[in-house]
């Protein structure tokens, strides 16, 4: 008896330490699908940087310090060493710790409004000695973390406006915080938060009004205003005429009519007024680049014709000649896809797409096996912040989008970037192989 | 309802996805058009401009070949000025124009260079460089002119320069470029397309600033200049610069023509002008002053000065003659002052003392034996039957239309015909008393002193003459060229010509003063062709050959306002034939005698 009680003991005392063990080994479940896509990605993208500046005139080294792909290098190996801090970290630090990281980022997103380096019209850059670095990027992590917190909590009521206030006002904060900086671009990746929203019950009708809204800004500027109010006219008219005329559909058609065609009105108004000369631009150079291909449509015209010469299979690596001779602009960071459509050509991008939508499901799929509310709702948030730098970074070098100038996730040149991508992602990953210890939590 | 949402979400990033790899697909595979911009971004096309063909005389002496100079070009993208005082003063410009300048070449492009000054010298061009040094956006390309190592014969040899917007236009090859040089008058422009060679084409890679990043698709589209074939020249460029030093102070035409081949040994028109002005920087400015001046130095005269035959035009008359049966050798006609006014103590000279003689009473009844034959009772219609006859007969001695030498702007001279007098006289109703004064080369006759020259090939040759010509071989082929071996008979028999030879040796040997042309040692026939101005001198006109056998010259001499054939005209001839045959002189008081008088008016 006694004998088996110690028997017994040291049968649970084992049996703790058999649990410690599958937990271990569980920990150690990282998503090794998504990690190599990311280094794929990043390899990729590696290769690419230095095919940008490739001049087969000079003996150039892909090491080489003072080239780009050479301090990409160098961001490879800090972003590794935070990657392995996060591995390292309880996993349960991020949730416990959203709001403190979320409010810290604010912090410095309004610091750097104070004491930040102007780069290029944008006052979005600390200066640390030989180190710049941007936090508006690590404000898309911190805002995931915070809205996957305030959303995750049990007790909050979707079905009121005054939640989804809140959780707006989250992600309006860092975002305005970044328009102040003169970064329109990297402000506007959080509306990607609208994915986060809708997958969590905001109402679809709201999603969709946004969306007829962007519709009828883009529609305006491509067809006209006239055409589109006498269409919107013809259609109500056409509504009303068909079918039962209950006095409350006529009213209904009316009033949606009315907000339409103020939509319509407005767009002129925004366009001339709101948006800063550079921007009307690129909202030119979106509806019609050939207008003034030198002049406002010239960036997308380049990108276009580098990205169309590659042809089926491309011009091979090192040998393309409008990325190289400086004709497209930015090319390693924002247009560094038009590299991948000119050596690789169509094969090359088919495969980056493809590399990347599976990225995105594979993200969505860990999101949705997620135990936890927190998880799942930060898995959503990594997937929309990734999907709206994908959509629109190679949307708008094959000018499918407008130009906004925000960096290809693990792709384009830039450490802040690289940096914030990587901490996004693996915050997920370390989560996501602790899942099953959740409900011991 | 969060399933179907993922699901909803899942499938926007697909269908995202699918979108671009569609979009893709169109600019990337389908769409040619962005391929040929990415060409046209980085492909450069450079013209490479061959080496126009040289031309040497007919002993192998250069007479035209190319001059290098530099142009000063542009790329205002690069150009750092602050201050251009110091820069325009080494270019010895304004600043004024120098913002003019810039702006030219600003409005063409600000990345592509354009010329900013054009065709310096050797001397400019080193001084430049150094210069260069300091003032990026500026660089020197070399190109070349024309350039003539002697002076002469400008109007035989043209002149090339930029292609003229019209030609340009009307270029229906469809070879030439804006700034391409062509040749604008002369052998320059008669031989343009052997003469250009054939433009090569180098492609090669630029960036957006334009600098070189070596050859496009390692060069497999480039074509290789093809220099432009060199022309062998018939001239004798020492007789032709002792023509031109005879003619110096004149005004007027010298051409000597090898009998045998029609090859053209001296070719003056004067005045002529410095050929090397008309190249490069002095162009323009040496173009205006030429085509101001009062002597009309660009006036191609041999081709283009038309004037009355005067008596040369006898022995024409004398050979058609005889052709025609009316008269013999041996025809005595009187001297009958009451037709026409004569000249010289004669009365009844047969056909060599009348021709000797240029007696204008003969030859106006000679020619109306001619023209009335009788062939009907009708004196309207016969004269008109006789004059068609004639015209013919005088139209095969080259007269009337051009020869066809290879230069343009030839004039053809005017023999009339029945068309012509129907036309002055308004009706059929005209005669040889209406028309006699062609049968002494006055009246409606026009030559030009080519086709004087080549009267006395005809002469020297008895009876046929070949097209003259400047160009004998063109290129590697040093054969002559095919269409100048033909020889063109006259409608007269040889056995005619004889008596024309023997008149015109027997002008030279003891006619009316043609002393001038009289050489000690060759046998030299000529006949003085004195054409008659209003109110102002006498041209003087001398046709000639030598040796009377086997002929090695034949030449036509027009001094305008020289005074009688047997002055000016005479003794050029005579010395041209001493200079070609023994190769010097020594009537040096001949030469004076052409140097010094004045035949100038």
């Amino acid at each position: 008896m006694y004998g088996s009680k110690l028997h017994g003991g040291l049968r649970s005392k084992r049996r703790i330490h058999l649990l410690k063990r599958t937990d271990d080994i569980k920990a150690s479940k990282l998503d090794w699908l998504t990690i190599l896509i990311v280094i794929a990605l990043a390899l990729a993208g590696w290769l690419n940087i230095y095919a940008v500046v490739y001049d087969s005139q000079l003996d150039q080294n892909i090491f080489d310090l003072s080239s780009n792909s050479g301090k990409q290098i160098l961001w490879f190996g800090i972003s590794i060493m935070v990657v392995s801090l996060i591995m390292i970290m309880d996993f349960r630090f991020f949730d416990s710790f959203a709001y403190p990281i979320y409010g810290l980022v604010v912090l410095l997103l309004v610091s750097v409004l104070v004491f930040g380096t102007v780069v290029s019209g944008s006052k979005s850059w600390f200066e640390l000695g030989f180190i710049r670095f941007q936090p508006a990027e690590f404000a898309k992590f911190a805002t995931a973390l915070a809205v996957a917190k305030f959303l995750g909590k049990a007790q909050i009521k979707r079905d009121q406006i005054k939640s989804w206030a809140l959780a707006i006002m989250l992600v309006g904060i860092p975002a305005g915080l970044i328009v102040l900086q003169g970064d329109t671009g990297s402000a506007l990746v959080f509306s990607a938060f609208v994915i986060v929203f809708y997958r969590e019950g905001l109402s679809p009708l709201l999603v969709l009004v946004g969306i007829i809204a962007v519709l009828l800004f883009v529609l305006t500027l491509l067809v006209g205003q006239f055409y589109l109010i006498l269409a919107i006219i013809i259609v109500a008219a056409i509504l009303t005429a068909i079918g039962k005329r209950t006095s409350k559909k006529i009213r209904t058609v009316v009033a949606i009519a009315v907000v339409t065609i103020g939509v319509v009105m407005s767009v002129d108004y925004i366009v001339n007024n709101v948006l800063q000369p550079h921007q009307q631009n690129r909202v030119k150079a979106f509806i019609n680049p050939e207008a003034d291909p030198l002049g406002y449509g010239y960036n997308v015209t380049q990108s276009k014709i580098a990205i169309g010469s590659g042809g089926f299979t491309g011009k091979g690596f090192l040998e393309g000649t409008q990325t190289k001779f400086d004709f497209v602009p930015e090319q390693s960071t924002d247009f560094i896809f038009c590299t991948i459509g000119e050596e690789h050509g169509w094969l090359g991008s088919f495969i980056l797409v493809s590399l990347f939508v599976t990225l995105l499901l594979r993200i969505v799929f860990i999101a949705d096996r997620q135990k936890s509310n927190f998880s799942r709702i930060y898995g959503y948030g990594v997937a929309s912040i990734l999907f709206f730098h994908f959509a629109v970074n190679i949307g708008m070098t094959i000018g499918l989008f407008p130009v906004i100038g925000i960096p290809l996730p693990f792709f384009s040149y830039g450490g802040s970037s690289l940096l914030a991508f990587s901490i996004l992602i693996f915050i997920l990953l370390k989560m996501d192989a602790h899942r099953m210890q959740v409900l011991v939590h | 309802m969060t399933d179907n949402r993922s699901n909803i979400i899942r499938v926007t990033f697909i269908l995202i996805g699918t979108m671009f790899i569609i979009k893709l697909f169109f600019i990337q595979v389908l769409d040619e058009n962005y391929r040929l911009a990415a060409e046209n971004n980085v492909m450069q096309r450079l013209i490479q401009y061959p080496y126009r063909g040289l031309v040497y005389d007919r002993n192998g002496e250069l007479i035209v070949y190319n001059k290098p100079v530099y142009d000063l070009m542009v790329v205002p993208r690069e150009v750092v000025m602050e201050d251009n005082s110091e820069f325009c003063k080494h270019l010895a410009i304004t600043p004024e124009e120098f913002e003019e300048k810039m702006e030219k070449a600003q409005n063409y492009s600000w990345y592509k260079p354009s010329i900013f000054l054009k065709q310096f010298s050797n001397e400019g061009f080193a001084a430049m460089q150094d210069l260069l040094v300091d003032y990026p956006g500026f660089y020197i390309i070399p190109r070349t002119v024309r350039a003539y190592p002697f002076k002469g014969m400008a109007n035989a040899l043209g002149y090339i320069g930029e292609i003229s917007k019209y030609k340009l236009e009307r270029d229906t090859t469809k070879y030439y470029r804006q700034g391409d040089y062509v040749g604008i008058s002369g052998m320059e422009a008669k031989y343009e397309e052997p003469l250009r060679g054939k433009r090569g084409v180098k492609y090669r890679m630029v960036n957006v600033r334009g600098l070189e990043k070596g050859s496009f698709k390692e060069g497999q589209w480039d074509t290789l200049p093809k220099i432009g074939d060199n022309l062998i020249s018939t001239i004798d460029i020492n007789l032709q610069e002792y023509a031109e030093t005879l003619m110096e102070g004149k005004v007027g035409s010298v051409i000597a023509i090898e009998p045998a081949t029609g090859e053209i040994l001296s070719f003056v028109s004067a005045p002529s002008y410095d050929p090397n002005l008309l190249t490069g920087r002095s162009y323009s400015e040496y173009y205006k002053k030429l085509s101001l001046d009062s002597l009309k130095p660009l006036y191609n005269r041999p081709l283009m000065a038309m004037y009355r035959p005067g008596s040369i035009f006898k022995i024409i008359q004398a050979l058609v003659a005889l052709q025609e049966g009316v008269i013999t050798e041996n025809t005595r006609l009187r001297c009958n002052r009451a037709i026409i006014a004569c000249h010289g103590p004669h009365t009844y000279e047969n056909l060599k003392g009348a021709i000797t003689k240029s007696c204008n009473p003969y030859f106006v009844q000679v020619s109306r034996k001619m023209i009335n034959q009788g062939v009907t009772d009708n004196t309207y219609e016969d004269t008109r039957i006789g004059l068609d006859k004639w015209r013919d007969h005088v139209a095969s001695f080259g007269l009337g239309s051009p020869l066809g030498i290879d230069l343009p702007n030839e004039k053809g001279g005017m023999i009339p015909n029945v068309a012509y007098y129907d036309n002055a006289y308004q009706s059929k109703n005209w005669k040889f008393s209406n028309i006699q004064s062609i049968s002494i080369g006055e009246g409606e006759n026009l030559v030009v002193p080519l086709q004087m020259a080549n009267f006395a090939a005809i002469m020297a040759n008895r009876g046929y003459y070949i097209t003259p010509h400047l160009i004998k071989a063109i290129g590697e082929n040093k054969e002559p060229l095919a269409e100048y071996q033909k020889k063109n008979y006259t409608t007269v028999d040889s056995k005619f010509f004889d008596v024309g030879v023997e008149a015109m040796a027997e002008v030279v040997r003891s006619g009316t003063g043609q002393y001038r042309a009289k050489l000690a040692d060759i046998e030299v026939c000529g006949k003085t062709g004195t054409v008659q101005n209003k109110d102002r001198p006498d041209h003087s006109v001398f046709i000639a050959f030598a040796p009377k056998d086997n002929p090695k010259i034949a030449l036509s001499v027009y001094v305008e306002h020289g005074g009688q054939g047997a002055r000016a005209g005479a003794a050029i001839a005579g010395l041209m034939i001493e200079k070609y045959i023994n190769g010097c002189t020594d009537r040096n008081y001949m030469e004076d005698y052409v140097l010094n008088g004045e035949f100038i008016y």
